[in-house]
């Protein structure tokens, strides 16, 4: 499969070119119409090979894209309503529904984990490193501290 | 009854360009990010389906673990490309072979017909090799 000879490169290049419109615009209302379109594909087609290459149809991408940026910019203390439209969505309702939907837990629930995380860690970092690597590299609680 | 591997360890040249890799190109996680002192960082990233494997970034600098004579040789076998550090899977490896190359990453080995499935080769920003595959069973 040298790539140079491999007859569908065209194909995938158009696939790859759909999965990057969405990463850098699941911030926006788009739709499967438009990242087909940015393909050049019908959107029958479009989502088949996609799905395909990715393992997830286009729709089910981009939530999982937006469901994982959620996860970050709440993880940085963004406000839940400020997430929600930040990574495309206009309902917090339906943001937060889809939330826990993806992954069992509300946004808020989430957000609180991550706050008590980065508190447990910057009061004491080594709690997040196995105690193998701290000794290994000469990590003290006295010169961390 | 060992179970399961939850972190591994990889040595790189500079932290703060091994994040943009493997956050920016590769699309990995951010596990954990936490300062460990003047000058050290505990920083592991995981692949993006898998988040209970911790890849440590750790860099090659003196230290505690490394003097100047062994950071040297560490620093020499890196960039010569010597560690292949692990082997990584994807659903469709063309595409991901395309995407990856759009974004600057270099490939030792273009992706390529074996027994099992297809496989590609690449290289992270310090040098250390890893293999990319598609299994058979994956489509």
């Amino acid at each position: 499969m040298e790539p140079e000879q491999y007859p569908k490169l065209y194909l995938y290049r158009r696939i790859v070119q759909a999965k990057l419109f969405i990463d850098s615009h699941y911030a926006e209302r788009i739709d499967l119409t438009q990242i087909a379109d940015e393909a050049c594909f019908s959107r029958f087609h479009f989502s088949r090979l996609f799905k395909s290459s990715y393992g997830k149809t286009p729709h089910h991408y981009l939530t999982k894209v937006r469901m994982d940026n959620a996860q970050k910019l709440l993880a940085q203390g963004v406000p839940v309503s400020g997430v929600c439209f930040r990574v495309g969505f206009d309902s917090s309702t339906s943001f937060a529904a889809l939330f826990k939907k993806h992954f069992g837990i509300s946004p808020s629930v989430y957000q609180a984990g991550q706050q008590k995380k980065q508190v447990r860690i910057a009061a004491n970092p080594l709690h997040a490193v196995p105690n193998c690597f701290a000794e290994t590299y000469g990590w003290k609680k006295s010169n961390i501290q | 009854m060992i179970t399961k591997v939850t972190h591994m360890c990889v040595y790189v040249l500079d932290q703060d360009s091994a994040y943009d890799f493997y956050v920016n190109k590769l699309g990995f996680k951010v596990h954990t990010d936490a300062p460990m002192g003047p000058g050290a960082r505990w920083l592991t990233v995981t692949p993006p389906e898998q988040p209970e494997l911790e890849i440590t970034l750790f860099p090659v600098k003196e230290g505690n673990m490394f003097d100047a004579e062994t950071v040297r040789t560490m620093t020499g076998l890196v960039k010569r490309g010597i560690f292949g550090a692990a082997v990584f899977t994807c659903q469709d490896l063309m595409a991901t072979y395309e995407e990856l190359k759009g974004k600057g990453v270099e490939f030792k080995k273009a992706p390529t017909k074996e027994f099992y499935g297809y496989e590609a080769l690449f290289k992270d920003d310090s040098g250390n090799w890893f293999s990319l595959s598609q299994l058979d069973t994956e489509k």
